[in-house]
């Protein structure tokens, strides 16, 4: 398992420096000149030859390469145009609030779509799967801005049941969060309703049940912990579309975290920051989805045995 | 490793319907597909309707998308203007319809593109093997890494704004997914008796590929071909909707909604009928390739 481990772990670092160059690469090769985005039309000329050098704009690409991997091992992803505030400041005061954000709507999907999931497997073919098959699949077509509009218009403007004036606590993360996890839960309740139905259908269930063991306690202790490995890759793909629809709900609901960094970065053409939202997400994504490879192989025996 | 499991089950049924001599033809599958899942036949209408409505757009509707009547800002929904107008006074049907063009096209021509890479990238990695495969794996894994709308947002900030962007932009990031499930129906494949009977007899390694795996994989391909086209819809109507996509006077589902946002209060409609007509479509897409895999693809089930 360690081996495994740890050949995940070296392939993981492959694919960092990978994902490092490709966004360096996408980025650099954007027609038109840094300096003057950063200084606007009127700056002198001694000043943008004196930001070049500063910036090593003025050496060649692979030495500009070289000095960006340095500045990101060692923290450092520039200074916003914009803003003219350090990215990692930047990034340090958005990233808490994406993170209550995805959590919470992690919570939302995973709960809600795994207990409809199970309720759909046991009760195949009923009312209810019918039901929850029906929403769920409304659930993975249904637009992200779409979900956040509703919410806004019914649950706040209608009904008035939360403020939307904002996002000043925890609860008003509350209508976002759903907004956000509305897809999530609708994949996962699927995935978990198929792999339930599969796994409910294998002997060792009808040896649970011969031993006398109730519904519940088969359903629960014997079919789930199996039908849920699968689940698990699900859940950490997902870290990565919940991190996409974090810049669309970010946007609409006003929330200054890492997605609406990004939007803003490119709408004024930013590239320290659009370069350090990215970057930061998909390290996020790659040690999201690492986690969950080493996870599975703990809880499936037969990586966890190398058989 | 992960799949394991699931494709043990998968291939169970297979024998079983082997068994039973259900060998039949694409056209039995369709037909039976037909018969038995009413809604994926009513999807099917549903988008050839959309297709018919988007390219005969100039001809069903009087107005042009770009059209303003100042004096008819955000009208209800009437006779005269069937969604209402907009801020501007433009007819939101018309524009709808124009819209319509924008996801079909942002929704067909990427996924045809992306599908040919990922089957070409795909079969070479599994058939040939080695340092090969490992390149092409690891690119896909960089481009899987990028939460997907944040690579396709990068893309078009380097490409500009535009149509042909979005495609490249989609194009770039949907690849990968599809060269994984191609490589590992191509690994199972090359184990296959006929497909070693063909490389004892000196076949090409080319014209294998061609003439035994390509053909093999089509049922998946088709299946995927329909899940992928409302993921391509739903990224287009993302990135225009944070204005990074299609730009005005054009029309564009996300685009209408995110400028309807304003007006969502006292002009729901503006924002709405875009939105409905995005779910419409991607849930109809949906409920086709869901149908499709039932028919011609078990495999496919928990992906």
């Amino acid at each position: 398992m360690l081996k495994n481990i740890g050949r995940r772990v070296l392939q993981t670092l492959i694919v960092l420096f990978c994902v490092s160059l490709a966004i360096f690469v996408l980025l650099h090769i954007v027609p038109g000149d840094a300096i003057s985005t950063m200084m606007g039309e009127h700056a002198k000329a001694e000043t943008i030859e004196r930001l070049t050098k500063e910036m090593n704009l003025d050496k060649p690409f692979y030495i500009q390469f070289l000095y960006y991997i340095k500045d990101i091992c060692t923290g450092n992803f520039g200074t916003s145009y914009k803003l003219n505030k350090p990215v990692t400041e930047l990034l340090a005061v958005a990233f808490p609030n994406t993170v209550i954000l995805a959590v919470m709507a992690a919570v939302f999907a995973w709960v809600l779509g795994i207990v409809c999931g199970i309720i759909a497997a046991v009760k195949k073919d009923g009312i209810l799967d019918r039901l929850f098959m029906g929403f769920s699949l409304l659930g993975v077509s249904i637009p992200v801005f779409m979900v956040a509009m509703l919410l806004q218009y019914f649950i706040a403007y209608k009904l008035k049941w939360v403020d939307i004036s904002g996002v000043k606590n925890w609860t008003g993360f509350i209508l976002p969060a759903i907004a956000l996890g509305w897809n999530s839960a609708g994949s996962i309740a699927r995935l978990t309703r198929s792999t339930l139905v599969e796994v409910l259908q294998e002997d060792y269930i009808d040896t649970a049940k011969a031993k006398g063991l109730g519904r519940a306690a088969v359903i629960l202790l014997h079919a789930l912990r199996n039908a849920m490995l699968p689940v698990i890759t699900m859940m950490a793909i997902q870290i990565s579309s919940l991190l996409s629809g974090a810049v669309i709900t970010e946007t609409i609901f006003s929330i200054n975290g890492i997605g609406r960094l990004a939007v803003d970065a490119i709408s004024s053409r930013d590239i320290p920051l659009l370069q350090g939202t990215v970057l930061f997400t998909t390290v996020l994504v790659i040690l999201g989805n690492l986690i969950a490879d080493c996870l599975y192989s703990v809880l499936d025996p037969r990586i966890r045995k190398g058989a | 490793m992960k799949r394991e499991v699931n494709t043990e089950a998968a291939a169970e049924q297979e024998a079983l319907a082997a068994q039973l001599g259900e060998s039949d033809t694409f056209l039995d599958k369709m037909k039976r597909m037909a018969a038995n899942n009413k809604l994926a036949v009513f999807s099917a209408i549903l988008i050839l309707l959309f297709l018919i409505l988007a390219v005969l757009a100039p001809v069903i509707t009087p107005y042009s998308f770009d059209e303003q009547d100042l004096l008819a800002r955000l009208a209800a929904p009437s006779a005269k203007h069937l969604l209402g107008t907009d801020e501007l006074g433009r007819d939101v049907f018309t524009r709808l319809l124009y819209g319509a063009r924008v996801s079909m096209a942002v929704g067909i021509i990427p996924t045809v593109v992306s599908m040919l890479i990922g089957v070409m990238l795909g079969m070479v990695s599994g058939y040939v093997g080695g340092l090969v495969d490992s390149v092409i794996m690891r690119l896909a894994d960089v481009v899987l890494s990028f939460p997907s709308l944040l690579l396709a947002m990068v893309i078009m900030y380097t490409l500009g704004d535009g149509i042909t962007s979005i495609f490249i932009a989609l194009a770039v990031t949907n690849w990968a997914s599809v060269a994984r499930v191609v490589r590992s129906e191509t690994l199972s494949l090359r184990e296959a008796e006929y497909v070693e009977a063909a490389r004892s007899m000196g076949v090409k390694d080319f014209v294998i590929i061609m003439r035994h795996i390509l053909p093999n994989c089509i049922p998946s391909l088709i299946v995927m071909f329909t899940l992928n086209v409302p993921s391509a819809i739903l990224s287009e109507s993302s990135l225009s909707f944070l204005g990074i996509g299609v730009q005005l006077p054009n029309s564009s589902w996300g685009l209408m909604v995110n400028m309807g946002r304003t007006y969502l209060y006292n002009a729901p409609w503006i924002s709405l009928a875009p939105s409905a007509a995005i779910m419409l479509v991607v849930l109809a897409f949906n409920f086709l390739g869901d149908g499709l895999r039932d028919v011609l693809d078990p495999h496919l089930k928990n992906s």
